[in-house]
């Protein structure tokens, strides 16, 4: 008897997170994730290239809405999601600790992080065409305007777990592409996805319209190449991306997104070196702008 | 000048006389070639300041496209060549980019000084190995290269306020290659800012148009500018290729087609090397009914005639408001007739060379296919010289979205005219292609204008204008027409570790 509880936990089926909605795969498939000890967490969702590209249509279909709004709108929906974090800190420590191997506090210091970025890059939202913009003095009679503009779907392969990564590192990549009014389609890192599904619960409590954000646990070498090859994903974040070779592959990746010209961000030289809990600076956020310039002249 | 060897006689003006509009009979007002100044037989690579033969032997000619003479020749880069090149801007790089910034600076403005000063032979020397009218190489392509270099001369002291931090570091030796429309400019644009930046260059100018490139080196000579920091390679794709999978350059800078773009871009994958791509382009020029008429004729000519369309962002898709559609369709016919197309060393002419034998080819098959697929052709009656490269100004109207003239860049005098009914459709047909340039509006709504320029996937977005450049204004595009910007404060980011 002393084995058998008097009330049995109950586990929570992870999904994927595509269009605001809470797919199974389609591949009808999950595999096991376990915690630093080779311990069972969950089973996750072993996304496909079919769910990466419906997730892609999703965030296509966001892109105008969300680009659409305000600054000040977007500035505070990501606020918001660092309030609804905030009231869930609990969970996604534990979720980090056991992702990670991490004890409680070092865990718990790195959610607070993560909070606290979505309130940074919510407040960059209505800022960064201040420092990315710029009214041009031609030599003409003419008023001329550059504006940066969000470049559209960014496909991101979120940094592998370690030190924090699948979580914080997570929240790191999408807020600043979200931040300037890019939709994302995430493949989280391979073997902790369980914080960033989570997020996913988080995100639509976040008045986040559904498709800005999905996010897709699987094999990086599945779900990356689609990201990398698809005609309609506009750039490509490939911190994540540290396989030294196959198909995940950071050179190969880059090498397929030439066909359409993806802007293409690249890891850090050592990705794993790469730390997350200093100051982001304004890189990220930059590199996913276009920069429009608006001509008109002037006279009487 | 010393491997340069002996100079022959200028080339003599023996195009036709440009044939009469129709409205006014204009005399020929030739320009002389002879300002061109002497133009070597033969030349070899700019490299660690000096000009020096190529360790190969294969040599290309360049001709004049309005005569089909041969005006000189010129060595193929080898991939020797392309690594004395890289040895000499990396063997420069150290000095050149610990000098302070003040005196780099004052490197620039003494280029732009000189180019100022030697405006008309290098605008005579565009035009000849160009092909494009003098009027544009006098008035546009050379003040625009001045200003180039004046405007980048000036960030070179003030980098650590240009907000990529406080010390913004030079990425080392750029790989430069330049397309043939606009050879001089291009090169302005490229080489003015990174070396402002504190980077030594290789730049290869396009195999139909070294001359002004080579001529420039001399400048750079006049202006005393240290060994090795500018280096010019001459040749073809093939050198060009040496030079941008050359391991030891740490940017690629590229201007020209979108393939050969993803080429570069898939050759330096995982590479690590910084790179910016200026690519085609098939911009809309969207016409509303209460524009005005008489203007917008002038900027949809402005905007696909210029330079013989050889334009990356030319208005190549006219988008007309069905209701007026007629009215400005005779209005752009009666003003395309007054074009004067022919011999480019003619102040009055309007439309000179096609580049190349090449090139007019590539014209020549994209019209044809739109006939094939049965858009309907239009050019006006004008006589043209019968040796060089030519091609009427001609307008397709009955274009779809589906032919292939209104979705391949045809890079020459060729409009292709479509319809519209709403703002919410002139959008959607704009945006309809790969490219991602430039666009251009006219209307009288301001509203209407902020809301379209909104809308429109284009780097550039000229209103009630079209084909405008300045160097303090960033020029580059959207989606497959490459990345990064040129020109700016944004065109520092190219050519700086950030």
């Amino acid at each position: 008897m002393s084995d058998i509880a008097t009330r049995l936990d109950v586990f929570k089926t992870y999904k994927l997170f595509v269009g605001g909605k809470f797919p199974r795969s389609e591949s009808g498939r999950v595999y096991e994730v376990t915690d630093s000890k080779g311990q069972w967490l969950a089973n996750a969702p072993l996304g496909t290239r079919k769910d990466t590209r419906d997730a892609v249509l999703a965030a296509r279909a966001a892109v105008k809405g969300w680009a659409g709004t305000t600054a000040y709108n977007r500035g505070q929906v990501l606020y918001r999601v660092a309030e609804m974090l905030q009231g869930r800190r609990e969970q996604f420590a534990a979720e980090v600790a056991a992702a990670e191997g991490l004890g409680a506090k070092k865990a718990a210091a790195l959610v607070d992080q993560a909070i606290d970025r979505w309130v940074w890059y919510a407040g960059w939202t209505d800022k960064v065409a201040q420092i990315a913009g710029a009214a041009n003095p031609v030599a003409g009679p003419y008023f001329n305007l550059s504006v940066p503009e969000p470049t559209g779907v960014v496909g991101i392969v979120a940094p592998q777990a370690g030190y924090g990564h699948s979580f914080l590192g997570l929240v790191s990549v999408i807020a600043p592409a979200i931040a300037t009014g890019n939709t994302v389609v995430v493949a989280a890192a391979a073997d902790a996805p369980l914080p960033a599904l989570s997020l996913g619960e988080v995100l639509a409590t976040s008045d986040v319209p559904g498709g800005v954000v999905n996010i897709i646990s699987g094999r990086t070498a599945d779900l990356a190449p689609t990201l990398a090859s698809h005609q309609d994903v506009n750039a490509l974040d490939l911190t994540g991306a540290i396989a030294a070779d196959g198909p995940g592959a950071a050179a190969v990746l880059e090498a397929a997104a030439a066909d359409t010209l993806k802007r293409v961000l690249r890891p850090a030289v050592d990705p794993s070196a790469q730390d997350w809990t200093s100051a982001p600076g304004t890189g990220r956020l930059l590199s996913f702008l276009e920069t429009k310039t608006v001509w008109h002249p002037m006279g009487q | 000048m010393a491997k340069n060897k002996k100079t022959q006689e200028p080339v003599a003006a023996t195009v036709a006389a440009t044939p009469k509009g129709g409205l006014f009979d204009y005399a020929p007002a030739p320009e002389s070639p002879a300002a061109a100044g002497d133009i070597a037989t033969s030349y070899g690579h700019f490299i660690g300041g000096d000009f020096v033969d190529s360790s190969g032997s294969e040599a290309l000619k360049t001709v004049n496209p309005a005569t089909e003479q041969v005006l000189a020749e010129f060595a193929q880069g080898t991939e020797e060549d392309v690594d004395r090149a890289v040895k000499a801007a990396r063997k420069a790089f150290g000095g050149w980019s610990e000098l302070p910034g003040s005196e780099r600076a004052k490197y620039l403005y003494r280029i732009a000084r000189i180019v100022q000063e030697r405006s008309r032979e290098l605008a005579v020397l565009e035009s000849i190995d160009n092909g494009k009218p003098i009027k544009e190489t006098r008035d546009f392509d050379l003040p625009m290269v001045a200003a180039w270099f004046f405007y980048y001369a000036g960030w070179a002291d003030k980098l650590d306020c240009a907000g990529f931090g406080p010390n913004p570091r030079p990425v080392g030796v750029a790989a430069q290659v330049i397309p043939w429309n606009f050879p001089l400019m291009m090169l302005a644009w490229k080489i003015a800012p990174a070396l402002a930046t504190g980077n030594t260059v290789v730049l290869k100018p396009a195999e139909t148009t070294p001359l002004t490139a080579l001529r420039f080196a001399e400048i750079c000579r006049q202006a005393g500018l240290p060994k090795g920091v500018v280096n010019i390679v001459t040749g073809d794709g093939r050198t060009g290729a040496a030079l941008t999978a050359h391991p030891d350059v740490n940017k690629v800078a590229f201007t020209g087609s979108t393939n050969v773009g993803r080429s570069i871009a898939r050759q330096l994958a995982g590479s690590r090397k910084k790179l910016s791509l200026e690519l085609g382009g098939k911009a809309a020029n969207i016409v509303f009914d209460d524009a005005p008429i008489d203007q917008a004729v002038e900027g949809i000519v402005n905007g696909i005639f210029f330079n013989q369309g050889h334009v990356c962002c030319a208005g190549s898709r006219l988008l007309v408001q069905e209701s007026i559609q007629d009215e400005l369709l005779e209005a752009l016919k009666r003003r395309m007739a007054t074009l004067r197309v022919g011999d480019p060393l003619d102040k009055n002419t309007d439309i000179g060379a096609i580049n190349s034998a090449a090139q007019l080819a590539r014209i020549t098959e994209l019209t044809a296919a739109g006939e094939a697929e049965g858009a309907e052709r239009w050019s006006p009656a004008c006589e043209l010289p019968s040796a060089g490269y030519w091609f009427r100004p001609t307008i397709f109207t009955g274009v779809t979205q589906a032919h292939r003239i209104a979705q391949e860049e045809i890079f020459g005098p060729v409009l292709s005219v479509l319809s519209f009914r709403t703002p919410d459709e002139a959008v959607a047909k704009a945006n309809n292609t790969p490219f991602g340039l430039s666009a251009g509006i006219w209307t009288e709504k301001g509203s209407r204008i902020l809301w379209m320029a909104d809308r429109l996937k284009a780097g550039v977005v000229w209103a009630n204008t079209f084909n405008k450049f300045d160097p303090t204004s960033p020029f580059g595009g959207y989606k497959e027409s490459g990345y990064g910007r040129e020109g700016g404060r944004h065109g520092l980011e190219a050519y700086l570790d950030v």
